[in-house]
């Protein structure tokens, strides 16, 4: 275990799966297979992360996303620091881009942030000096979840390539679907969208996916069923006309599953609406469904991810303050985003 | 008084179909002569001349959509900065969107426009005052007033009038007055949630789109309304193929209406947005390449008669912001002559066809006297060298805001003189 066999990242950021190479795509599931076994073991921890420092930025609520970057930044050695919107500044109108600044002068060594609006990672991105993982931003990305679904799939079955993988849901307004469907391309997969057309964003067909709006013609002979949450405000007439409809049509159950192959398995970001997306049986069915599995796997992703993109920095002894780097780097009055 | 001639100069007027090389004499603030033969007997004792070296004179040029942040946020522009910016930008009329705070929707703030203007600033200043109070859609304003006041037209600025009833009164009522109605074309509640043009760039960005059907839905209702009314109606910025067409049809209909495109509708389109750059936001949204090719036919075809800058200044902070949450806009009239003349330069649209969008088209359409080289006309002209090439620069910006995607985009034509009534406003600095 101590010899973790893997070169760095292209990058230093961790901003979505688009412009992932199938080779760095790799190279992060090899090493998260190592770190796996590692979190079976009794001692968990390892210490390659000693010394540096990783803030959680949170400005959406999220239970298994920031617990899980958390886990995996302690398991390594981290410190590990959970700061949320609710309970800092943005509420007291900061903007981004000061937030930012003021983290960077703290100098972390990791950031995780997650946001509730497209592109929000990406522009404090431009103003950190350390590396910055999207753990979900607006409708846009959420990388490490891509990589934990593949991750899980590829132990199940042995490979990426060539499968064919039902995304079904809330297409529209999600991130987990736009980074799977760029990961699974990448990585050889044939992937479906299955959703009522009011849930899914236009030009959908543009990242080559097949589109089904009927569940049991897009379920048929895949590998994998990839289920989404939909959240409550878009039932009830404003995307679908009820949760009962909603069930009736595009709801897991039994035999809308049968159209699949039989050794398919079932996946769920969670969390899950039981009754609403997934029939509570099916997501319990140990044989079929490797939602729990999912949440093992982003443990572990997240480690890989963190372990990798560090490796781009090494420690530098304290320079004299003759040469000391200005706190901030100056900034004009540029625009947001370039 | 002070009379000047300018000798070697090619004069275009768009209004008369001239273009040829002479001399144009200004008195009193007035043109007093032109022609190929002005000067046949010399120029007359105590005349200052300049020579124009050949460069074009035309015209000033006339900006019908420019929004200034006064009154309510001077930070942002004022009608000083405004002014400034235009005349370095060869722009000697700008018309002033009426969604300031508070909005100009009353005559007294049509008459404060038209003070801070005379006093402050050294083009001309009209007004467009607003349609319906406060901009709500709901209550006509004092149309018939707010034109005796001198507002140019009326326009509910940014916003579309979703309540179909009341555009149909709105042009029924101006029609008696022959007054221009300047809508925004844009079904709001299709349009409500997005924040660029829909389709595979919003759909990799994840961020909600316009759907081009939000525009041609909204015109193809404003088009039979007027079919129904009699009433003016301008369309404040096409980007749509779709609703180009539309206009087109109306147009061959006879029906009694106009159009204009924004500058950002045929420089840019969606691609500039890349990875979410929030200085490409703006109203209209940039559209797909057909689009904007849609966009340059119908400038070529005569489909759109005007070309107007849209300047809308932002803060550098209201930019600085996620995509979804930054303020729309782009500032544009110290680059709306360069970026226009892209058209002429790529073979588009000839010179004269050209600049007849931003001096005589829209001095018909709000009925100003300038806009032409005529005897009597107010000397309101611009000498610029078309071919001149050099790199925006934000830094030389007149403008108090620097939101432009532009900067750094190499152009060619940049104006030499800019004047209006007779006095130079602007002097290009790098040029003798």
């Amino acid at each position: 275990m101590n010899e973790l066999t893997s070169n760095d990242l292209p990058f230093r950021h961790l901003l979505g799966i688009e412009g992932l190479s199938p080779d760095d795509i790799t190279e992060i599931l090899d090493l998260s297979d190592q770190y796996v076994a590692q979190n079976r073991q009794v001692d968990k921890k390892r210490s390659i992360l000693g010394g540096r420092t990783q803030i959680n930025l949170f400005f959406e609520t999220s239970t298994r996303t920031r617990t899980s970057f958390e886990l995996a930044g302690k398991r390594l050695g981290a410190d590990v620091i959970n700061m949320s919107a609710t309970a800092s500044a943005i509420k007291k109108g900061e903007t981004l881009i000061d937030t930012a600044a003021t983290l960077n002068a703290m100098h972390p060594d990791a950031l995780v942030v997650r946001h509730p609006h497209s592109g929000a990672v990406a522009l404090l991105s431009q103003k950190m000096d350390c590396s910055v993982i999207n753990a979900g931003d607006g409708s846009h990305e959420h990388p490490t979840q891509a990589l934990l679904d593949a991750l899980t799939i590829r132990r199940r079955l042995g490979h990426l390539h060539g499968l064919t993988v039902a995304i079904c849901g809330d297409i529209l307004h999600s991130r987990v679907a736009r980074s799977n469907i760029m990961l699974l391309s990448i990585m050889g997969a044939h992937v479906r969208a299955i959703a009522p057309p009011t849930l899914l964003p236009g030009a959908v067909e543009r990242m080559g996916v097949e589109i089904f709006h009927n569940m049991a013609e897009g379920l048929k002979d895949v590998d994998i069923v990839m289920m989404l949450r939909l959240q409550n405000e878009r039932m009830n007439g404003a995307y679908v006309p009820s949760t009962r409809e909603y069930y009736h049509f595009y709801g897991l159950d039994q035999a809308k599953l049968a159209k699949a192959k039989p050794e398919a398995l079932i996946m769920h970001p969670g969390p899950m609406n039981r009754g609403v997306e997934i029939d509570s049986d099916l997501a319990d069915d140990i044989n079929r469904s490797v939602i729990r599995e999912q949440v093992e796997m982003g443990v572990a992703v997240r480690m890989a991810v963190l372990d990798l993109l560090s490796r781009r920095s090494t420690n530098q002894p304290p320079v004299g303050p003759e040469e000391a780097a200005p706190n901030g780097r100056p900034e004009g009055p540029g625009e947001a985003a370039s | 008084m002070s009379a000047v001639a300018y000798i070697d100069a090619r004069l275009i007027d768009p209004a008369s179909g001239l273009d040829a090389s002479g001399a144009l004499l200004t008195e009193d603030g007035r043109i007093a002569g032109l022609g190929p033969d002005l000067f046949n007997d010399g120029v007359p004792d105590g005349t200052t001349v300049v020579d124009c070296a050949g460069r074009v004179l035309c015209p000033g040029l006339i900006d019908m959509r420019v929004f200034v942040g006064e009154p309510g946020a001077e930070h942002k522009e004022t009608l000083a900065s405004a002014s400034e910016a235009a005349a370095a930008g060869g722009v000697t009329c700008i018309i002033v969107q009426p969604n300031t705070e508070p909005v100009i929707d009353d005559v007294a703030l049509v008459e404060y426009i038209k003070r801070q203007a005379r006093d402050k600033a050294s083009v001309r200043i009209h007004p467009m005052a607003a349609i319906t109070r406060g901009l709500l859609g709901e209550q006509m304003a004092e149309l018939g007033l707010l034109a005796e006041a001198d507002a140019v037209a009326f326009t509910d600025a940014d916003r579309a009038i979703d309540n179909a009833q009341v555009m149909r009164r709105v042009l029924s009522y101006a029609s008696a007055f022959g007054l221009l109605i300047c809508h925004y074309p844009e079904e709001p509640a299709l349009a409500r949630s997005g924040v660029m043009n829909a389709g595979e760039v919003a759909m990799r960005l994840g961020l909600p789109g316009i759907p081009t059907q939000a525009e041609t839905i909204m015109l193809e209702r404003d088009l039979r309304l007027v079919e129904m009314t009699g009433g003016r109606y301008h369309a404040a910025c096409l980007s749509t193929a779709d609703a180009i067409e539309a206009m087109a049809r109306g147009k061959a209909r006879g029906l009694p209406v106009s159009a204009a495109a924004a500058v950002h509708s045929f420089a840019m389109n969606e691609i500039a947005v890349g990875q979410y750059r929030t200085f490409a936001k703006t109203a209209p949204p940039l559209r797909a390449e057909d689009d904007r090719l849609a966009v340059v036919a119908g400038l070529a075809e005569g489909t759109i008669d005007v070309i107007c800058s849209c300047h809308d200044p932002q803060d550098a902070e209201s930019k600085r912001l996620p995509f979804e949450l930054a303020a729309t806009g782009i500032i544009g009239l110290e680059t709306m002559l360069p970026l226009a003349l892209e058209l002429y330069h790529n073979g588009a649209l000839g010179l004269s066809d050209l600049l007849a969008k931003m001096t005589s088209r829209p001095a018909d359409l709000l009925g100003l006297r300038g806009g032409k080289l005529a005897p009597g006309a107010p000397a309101d002209l611009l000498i610029f060298d078309p071919d001149k090439p050099w790199r925006i620069d934000e830094e030389r910006f007149h403008s108090k805001a620097k939101n432009t995607p532009y900067h750094d985009r190499p152009v060619q034509g940049r104006p030499w003189r800019t004047i209006v009534d007779g006095k130079v406003v602007y002097s290009d600095p790098d040029g003798n």
